[in-house]
């Protein structure tokens, strides 16, 4: 209805356009619009401009140098970007079955308002501040790693390089056992949405023939929302890569490349966040800065590539 | 015996011409499939069906027809307990199928043996074959060409064998309508239901793949019990042997549809045949 | 073999729906566990102190968190006083004013805004604001948060006034009234909730974010008069104390998480009531 409003050739617009009044408030409003974009690119010229040392120096070779020595002024963005992908990946592959299990519970099974209700509770996750988690991590996660579980895992599964070297609770398993609570909420609610705009009449098309409910919402329902999922999915991981405090709380912080996740590790956020108000000199400062460029870059293809996912389930939805 | 002002010719609507076995004279007790008894549906607090009785005929075409929201949808949703997906549905009576309370049975098992097609076609977003064997695979376990035999003959059985032949695997929706149509039926068959429940099944059809569809549901009836809810009713008269018109709720008559458009017992019937509502 | 199967089908449903079941329970059960444990863990420490006093000297035992709770006010207040303005405006032009291809783009980049990582905003404003005044501020806290609330509050108002029925505004179009005026006296006016909502949920987002802050508003164990001078705020001391060696700081950590989630949790139930208060109301008509 909007829409026939606007795109009304030109009458509407010419006549009352005329109204200078009318123009001052467009103008007024396309302002504070135009305000918006001007300042997201400005965020970008800062990123870039203020990460010119850095980059003039190191150039692409930041991203595969290992090396991170503030005292000699080389910087290497290696260590960051391992730590934050494996974690942010590990969290995923930990966190999509249980999300995708519950949002299957939430619109499969669950009568609507307890769906509604309990669906809220889970929302509601999203809403803890990234450093309640952190310190929750600490305190109960990280010594339950260190007494029970990295024990368990290395006595069991030692043979594993994953599960190997020394065991202090902090590391990348912490990390990543953190950020996967943490993306819970966002996978369960919006794959939920995706199952729930799955039209019925597929439904109760499997049914008709005589599937258990089980078998309908698995192999009929669940893969005609698969590319919502999916969208899901790549947004928990946009959000995982960014997250900052909780990570830093219990990665370890130690700039290491290591195949085991009891290792302690570095995120870029985590780097960020705590070396930046003690940066010694302006090449250290600008080599954090450019970390920042990195991060913002994977954070925005990965934003970019979940809205296309999601965009394309209400397309679906709609061409049916 | 309220004999009808209009005959049948009058009304417009043409008989086709009776077989031989048609025309022996009908025993007016046949072999129920279904037999429906006392049977309450509610929405909630908002009853549907009103105290229906009914036998549904062994390996024939019965039509249900009425005016829209007279509950002929709902009747047939409880004949497969589909009414089950919608919270605060409810129903109250007994359906026997084969004997047997269909209330008190497995849903699962009943479902496989008592088959829908439903209003708009709705093939899943597979390949056409994968459609097919859909139920066959959750049903079965079956070796591939044993899956690839039944596919084979469940499309045959639609009458869409030839026409797809060629492209098994390509998706669904590549299909024209009444093509899909045909094969949401030929998915339906592929787990052998004794019972076929085609809700207004051409509704959504021009008129040649709609004849196609009722040619197709003649030949199904010697192995199939049909019952298919109508609007349409030149399609009750051209396919049905039995017809049950419904008012309200209220499963009004039943009979031999040839003495449903020709000798209605009830008023209402008569008026609805005639075209004086509805 | 036909009823072994069937037999087997039954279980599976009903064992991977317990599953489902359960992982739906684990991931509500985490929310009430964080709730519970930070009330056994912080409840205690919270006191009148808490509240009123400064920071003791490290070392020293007692104090509370006084400067951050103000500071954690101040910086919100800032952010709603400029983040919800520049969204409100900016969502009256997606809403009513824009043509196609410009407001899709506005949207578009607003939701990439929307997305950059809180860190990478602190690093925004830590160039832009930070540099030139040589010094971490409150002001340059607010505006960090300022910059997180604009996306919110722009898609909030954009949702409400697209909303408001075609037909009020094309009575008051055939009454004459020009177009700004019908903007501004009938559709605005009826969505007033779009301003409240919309700043809820700003404030909801940025009132626990840490990492804009570290090095904008930086940290303060004393008051902080105005606004240009850095300044304590709840989830950094949060931050900081949870991570310090001494045992007295840690346990005022408890107690600030406990108030820092309290406030988020009232904050988001309270935006989700209005949002629901509203759907009803329309549904209900």
């Amino acid at each position: 209805m909007k829409a026939q409003l606007q795109s009304r050739p030109g009458w509407l617009q010419r006549v009352r356009k005329q109204n200078p009044a009318d123009v001052a408030a467009h103008l007024f409003t396309l302002a504070f619009a135009a305000g918006v974009l001007v300042i997201a690119v400005l965020l970008v010229y800062e990123l870039y401009a203020a990460s010119s040392l850095s980059r003039k120096a190191f150039g692409w070779s930041f991203l595969l140098s290992s090396e991170w020595d503030p005292v000699q002024d080389k910087f290497g963005a290696l260590p960051f970007i391992y730590g934050t992908v494996v974690t942010s990946v590990l969290a995923l592959l930990l966190a999509a079955p249980v999300g995708i299990a519950a949002a299957i519970f939430l619109a499969e099974l669950a009568p609507p308002k307890i769906s509604d209700s309990l669906t809220f509770v889970v929302e509601l996750l999203a809403a803890v501040p990234s450093v309640i988690y952190g310190l929750l991590a600490i305190f109960t996660m990280v010594p339950l790693l260190r007494e029970e579980i990295q024990p368990f895992l290395q006595k069991h599964f030692g043979f594993l390089p994953f599960f190997q070297g020394p065991m202090y609770g902090v590391g990348i398993l912490a990390a990543s056992l953190v950020l996967a609570v943490m993306i819970l909420p966002y996978i369960v609610s919006i794959s939920r949405e995706a199952l729930l705009a799955v039209p019925p009449e597929q439904r109760e098309a499997a049914l008709a023939v005589g599937a258990t409910r089980w078998e309908a919402a698995w192999q009929v329902v669940t893969p005609y929302a698969g590319l919502g999922i999916a969208g899901s999915i790549f947004l928990a991981l946009a959000r995982a890569l960014g997250e900052t405090m909780a990570v830093t709380m219990v990665i370890g912080n130690a700039p290491n490349i290591s195949a085991s996740l009891f290792d302690s590790g570095y995120s870029i956020a985590a780097v960020i966040a705590n070396e930046f108000t003690e940066a010694t000199g302006d090449m250290h400062l600008s080599a954090l800065i450019q970390l920042g460029l990195v991060l913002f870059g994977i954070t925005i293809v990965m934003n970019a590539i979940a809205r296309l996912m999601l965009a394309a389930t209400t397309r679906k939805g709609q061409a049916r | 015996m309220i004999v009808g002002q209009k005959t049948i010719v009058e009304s417009g609507i043409t008989l086709p011409p009776l077989a031989e076995a048609d025309m022996a004279p009908k025993p007016t007790s046949f072999k129920p499939k279904l037999e429906v008894s006392r049977l309450n549906f509610f929405y909630g607090a908002q009853q549907a069906l009103f105290d229906v009785n009914l036998k549904i005929p062994e390996r024939r075409v019965t039509a249900l027809i009425g005016p829209s929201g007279c509950g002929k949808s709902t009747f047939l949703r409880t004949l497969n307990r589909m009414y089950e997906v919608v919270r605060h549905a409810r129903a109250e009576g007994e359906v026997l199928l084969d004997g047997e309370n269909i209330l008190a049975m497995d849903v699962v098992e009943l479902r496989r043996r008592v088959g829908m097609v439903f209003q708009k076609s709705n093939p899943f977003p597979k390949s056409i074959f994968d459609n097919v064997a859909y139920g066959l695979r959750v049903n079965h376990r079956m070796s591939r060409g044993e899956l690839a035999d039944a596919v084979e003959s469940s499309l045959k059985r639609a009458a869409l064998w030839d026409e797809v032949k060629d492209q098994l695997h390509a998706p669904a929706w590549a299909l024209s309508g009444g093509q899909q149509q045909r094969l949401c039926i030929a998915r339906a068959l592929a787990v052998n239901p004794e019972v076929l429940l085609l809700d207004e099944p051409c509704s959504a059809l021009d008129p040649i793949a709609t004849a196609k569809i009722e040619d197709l549901l003649f030949s199904l009836k010697d192995n199939c019990t049909i019952v298919i809810v109508t609007h349409n009713m030149q399609q009750a008269a051209r396919v049905a042997q039995y017809t049950g018109f419904f008012l309200m709720g209220k499963l009004i008559e039943f009979d031999q549809t040839e003495v449903i458009f020709t000798r209605p017992k009830m008023k209402e019937t008569e008026d609805y045949i005639t075209g004086r509502f509805g | 073999m036909k009823p072994n199967l069937h037999l087997w089908r039954k279980a599976v449903n009903y064992l991977m729906f317990s599953l489902a079941g359960l992982c739906t329970l684990a991931t509500v059960s985490v929310l009430f566990g964080i709730l519970g444990f930070l009330v056994w863990k912080g409840a205690s420490s919270i006191n009148w102190d808490f509240f009123t006093q400064l920071p003791k000297p490290v070392g020293e035992a007692g104090g509370g968190m006084a400067n951050a709770i103000v500071g954690s006010f101040k910086l919100v207040l800032l952010a709603a006083a400029v983040g919800v303005p520049v969204g409100f405006i900016s969502g009256v032009y997606l809403a009513e004013f824009g043509g196609r291809k410009f407001p899709a783009l506005i949207r578009y980049v607003a939701d990439l805004l929307n997305g950059v990582p809180s860190i990478v905003i602190g690093i925004f404003i830590y160039a832009l604001v930070v540099m030139p005044m040589k010094r971490f501020s409150t002001l340059a806290g607010g505006l960090a948060l300022a910059l997180m609330i604009v996306p919110v509050t722009m898609r909030t108002t954009e949702q409400f006034l697209r909303a408001v029925p075609d037909s009020l505004r094309e009575a008051a179009l055939a009454l004459g009234a020009s177009k700004w005026r019908m903007v501004a006296t009938v559709v605005i006016p009826a969505s007033l909730h779009a301003v409240l909502t919309g700043t809820l949920l700003g404030v909801a987002r940025v009132a626990g974010e840490t990492a804009p802050l570290l090095f904008t508003a930086f940290n303060n164990r004393f008051w902080s008069p105005g606004w240009d001078q850095p300044t304590a705020s709840l989830p950094v001391m949060v931050f900081t104390y949870a991570i310090a060696p001494y045992e007295d700081w840690r346990r005022q950590a408890w107690a600030a998480g406990l108030v820092l989630l309290v406030s988020m949790l009232a904050l988001n139930i309270t935006a989700h009531r209005i949002l629901s208060l509203r759907m009803a109301r329309r549904s209900g008509r």
